[in-house]
């Protein structure tokens, strides 16, 4: 079986539009939430949002090559020029190499609604313009950069609720291993509009502490009320080891566990049981120890029963070992489709820099999370050989990721 | 609209929109193969000839326009019409 590695980093976020803006955030803990009075003016229970501001690519992609790219695959695009440049990757090598594409992605709403209410408008389907469609399906990110960067690989969208980017690694990390694959760009995109979360907002789980949208994100936190929804784009690029010597690429670390499981449960509330199951495959797959995990980047959203069940199920693998554990959401707030692979990613940053980002808005534990070793200040000089990263998402799908050193 | 304002609209969202340039913008230059108009900005075309004349152009229509010199008097005939 083929090592599986990472040679290339690139992220396009709401603290940060590359890596190193995105890791001065990290140690800094600074916080990407603000409040979008647009959302309060279409009747949303809570306008906290992350905020980030869409790029301009005109000039840099041919206009055919722009219409068809939804937000997140503005953000995806800028992401993967990144971590392409990083792991010495261009146009001329994809051309002659089958590198494939593995994205997370579970919505593209605003050209849904944007469609329909032309149409309901125009009452004429072909006034609708021809990029709608590639924009409103769920595979528009791996759809447009599939065609952007003329990739010939595997070419697939993984659909996993807020478990997305991780499971996409995941997968990636399973085809590289067994072969079938040599390089795959692996990552999660995340749409940061109204319209496509006027929904999630009416289950009432979003936090409403509007006067203070940086204190609002406090996974863990005996007071927390309730995530924040935010994202833009995280992509890895991840080949077997061989294939990496021999291009003489950046070898940044290696993944050697993939855990997930179902919950078989209710479609929004997680349990404790299947959140471990994931922690124990993923550390069963590594081959190693509990003791052995340097740092948790935990799932962690700020809701009251996710944290409180994540850090159940933290414990009950991690009791003894209690390695360092904190949310980076915190300071991103929620990047559902995206986070599992930002979440690599800053994780990354991390273990390269030798620090652990701080869970900022920790005040107080619960119950559970008092038990846990959470950092709530940016723990520096702290040595990370092995972390690990957890995601969960609706439908009770959970994934976990164990990267390594190398 | 006189027939000059009409070509100098077309002109313009040929540039704004298609990112053509100015000097590509001969009346001989074939759409397709030239200016390189694909299958998928005919749809575009449908779209921003109704925002920009008020008419709607029927897909059997582009057919018969070649050049961009089809393509203004097209649009002459029926922005005039309309």
């Amino acid at each position: 079986m083929n090592r599986v590695v990472i040679t290339g980093m690139g992220v396009y976020s709401t603290i940060g539009k590359n890596i190193e803006e995105v890791k001065n955030s990290l140690y800094t803990g600074r916080s990407g939430i603000g409040f979008d009075p647009e959302r309060k003016e279409m009747g949303f229970r809570s306008a906290l949002t992350g905020i980030i501001e869409r790029p301009n690519l005109k000039g840099e992609l041919k206009r055919r090559q722009r219409v068809g790219l939804a937000e997140e695959g503005e953000y995806a695009y800028i992401a993967t020029i990144e971590a392409l440049k990083q792991a010495k990757i261009d146009q001329d090598f994809l051309d002659k190499t089958d590198v494939g594409i593995l994205y997370g992605n579970d919505s593209s709403a605003k050209s849904v609604v944007e469609s329909y209410d032309l149409l309901k408008e125009k009452k004429d389907t072909t006034l609708l313009g021809s990029g709608a469609i590639f924009q409103s399906m769920n595979s528009t990110i791996t759809m447009n950069l599939s065609t952007i960067f003329r990739l010939k690989g595997i070419n697939l969208t993984v659909s996993a609720a807020c478990a997305s980017g991780s499971h996409a690694i995941g997968m990636g990390y399973y085809l590289i291993r067994s072969g079938l694959q040599d390089i795959i760009i692996c990552g999660g995109g995340q749409e940061v509009n109204y319209h496509s979360m006027g929904s999630f907002d009416g289950l009432s789980a979003f936090s409403v502490r509007e006067s203070e949208p940086e204190k609002a994100c406090r996974p863990f936190d005996r007071d927390r009320d309730g995530l924040v929804p935010s994202g833009g784009a995280a992509t890895l690029i991840i080949e077997s080891y061989e294939s990496a010597i021999k291009r003489g690429a950046p070898i940044l670390a290696e993944v050697i566990g993939y855990g997930f499981s179902s919950n078989g449960d209710h479609i929004s509330v997680p349990n404790i049981e299947g959140p471990a199951k994931s922690l124990e495959m993923a550390l069963k797959d590594a081959s190693i120890q509990a003791s052995q995990i340097d740092y948790i980047n935990a799932h962690a959203t700020s809701t009251p029963v996710g944290d409180l069940n994540e850090a159940q199920a933290i414990d009950k693998i991690f009791g003894i070992a209690k390695p360092w554990v904190s949310s980076t959401k915190s300071m991103t707030g929620h990047e559902m489709w995206m986070g599992g692979a930002s979440e690599v990613i800053y994780s990354m940053l991390m273990m390269q820099d030798s620090f652990v980002a701080p869970n900022i808005n920790f005040e107080n534990p619960d119950e559970h999370s008092a038990k846990l070793k959470i950092a709530a200040e940016t723990i520096k000089n702290h040595n990370i050989d092995i972390f690990l990263s957890n995601s969960f998402g609706f439908g009770g799908t959970n994934s976990t990721l164990i990267v390594k050193k190398i | 609209m006189e027939n000059q304002e009409i070509i100098a609209k077309v002109n313009d969202f040929l540039i704004d929109e298609f990112e053509l340039e100015e000097e590509q913008l001969i009346p001989t230059a074939n759409l397709k193969e030239t200016l390189e108009i694909d299958s998928l900005d005919y749809v575009d075309l449908v779209v921003i000839i109704e925002k920009n004349f008020g008419f709607k152009v029927k897909g059997e229509d582009f057919a018969n326009i070649k050049t961009l010199q089809d393509f203004y008097e097209y649009i002459i005939k029926h922005a005039k019409s309309n």
